[in-house]
């Protein structure tokens, strides 16, 4: 796997994550795994079972105060065996301009994730979305349906495994591709 | 200078079909009059989604000027439309719509595929992307180039309208014909 190379953190990041990590683990334990700076940006991997309650402390806690759910993304490593797929969560706390970034991994023959629609209605249609691209399960969602692709399909596109061409189509010549 | 020394050009708004012709009378085809009339007053309905469709808007402005080919009507409604013109990435999921239209469109009724995307799928050899609306719809001429100049999607009208006017008035009941839309599933 390709491991790129990040410049080295900032202090001020790096202190923020260190200090979130360890509130963290003072409140769920085990739950929370490790914690990282990359890119500047701070990055906790945690274990699935604890998920809700951990982002509902970030978001409730009035120290923490992480009260905006910017964006939600799969993720699909097949060589990590045992952790395939993947769920990040990237959360913003507006009054201090502060990120984060929580990761959680789980088994490819398990993919079912809690929703967390109760702490943000916006993760509606985020988790929607992770569902179409990924096939992540999303338990106690009002709703969940394809949102961006054709309804009867019966392949998530964004997993490694799926090809990233066409299979239908046949004009191509392999030759002209330099392959 | 006077008006009577203008020099004055002769307009020829369109070519006379083949006939004779005497004083006060002129016989020929009803077939190539039709096809006459038919070329220089098609009705397009532009089915842009993305940068074909800029090109088109260029096409339709005054510099190019499709209006100069009988096209400056456009029809937003199928049922009015004599030409399709399909601009842009056409998604698997807009499939089903262009299809639709396609139907609404009165007989005869013709389509030009402009631009890569259009035509094959162009660089969106992916999950999401039709790969060239000729799966869905018969098409009559395609418009290479991504996106392709103002210029070459008049030629491509032009190409259009050469198929408007020679078509045969028993083309569209033909078994041919019939068969061809039955290959795409339309009655």
């Amino acid at each position: 796997m390709l491991k790129h190379t990040s410049k080295p953190a900032d202090e001020k990041t790096k202190a923020l994550c260190d200090a979130t990590f360890a509130k963290l683990q003072a409140a769920f334990g085990s739950a929370i795994e490790k914690a990282e700076v990359e890119y500047d940006f701070p990055e906790i991997t945690v274990s699935r079972d604890k998920i809700f309650e951990i982002l509902k402390f970030l978001k409730e806690d009035k120290e923490q105060d992480y009260h905006f759910l910017t964006t939600m993304c799969g993720l699909h490593y097949p060589e990590n065996k045992g952790h395939e797929f993947g769920l990040m969560y990237q959360l913003h706390n507006m009054p201090q301009n502060r990120r984060i970034r929580i990761k959680t991994f789980f088994p490819a023959s398990d993919l079912e994730m809690p929703t967390v629609i109760p702490l943000w209605d916006s993760a509606n249609w985020m988790e929607r979305q992770e569902f179409d691209f990924f096939g992540i399960r999303f338990k106690g969602h009002p709703n969940l349906k394809r949102i961006l692709n054709m309804e009867d399909i019966d392949f998530f596109p964004m997993r490694k495994d799926f090809a990233l061409e066409d299979p239908t189509r046949d004009d191509k010549d392999d030759s002209m591709f330099g392959r | 200078m006077a008006l009577t020394e203008t020099k004055r050009t002769k307009l020829e708004m369109a070519e006379k079909p083949d006939g004779l012709e005497g004083p006060g009378f002129f016989a020929g085809k009803l077939e190539d009059l039709v096809g006459m009339a038919r070329k220089n007053s098609i009705w397009p309905l532009p089915f842009a989604t993305s940068c074909c469709g800029i090109e088109f808007m260029a096409t339709m402005a005054s510099h190019y000027d499709l209006g100069r080919f009988g096209s400056e009507r456009l029809s937003f409604s199928p049922r009015q439309a004599d030409l399709l013109m399909v601009m842009g990435t056409i998604s698997k999921k807009m499939g089903p719509i262009l299809k639709q239209v396609y139907i609404q469109m009165a007989e005869p009724r013709w389509v030009l595929s402009v631009g890569a995307c259009a035509s094959s799928g162009g660089i969106f050899d992916t999950y999401s992307v039709l790969q060239g609306i000729d799966r869905i719809i018969p098409v009559d001429v395609y418009v290479p180039g991504c996106p392709p100049r103002p210029e070459q999607i008049l030629e491509g009208v032009m190409k259009i309208q050469e198929l408007v006017e020679k078509e045969s008035f028993r083309r569209r009941q033909s078994a041919e014909y019939k068969e061809l839309l039955g290959k795409y599933g339309i009655e």
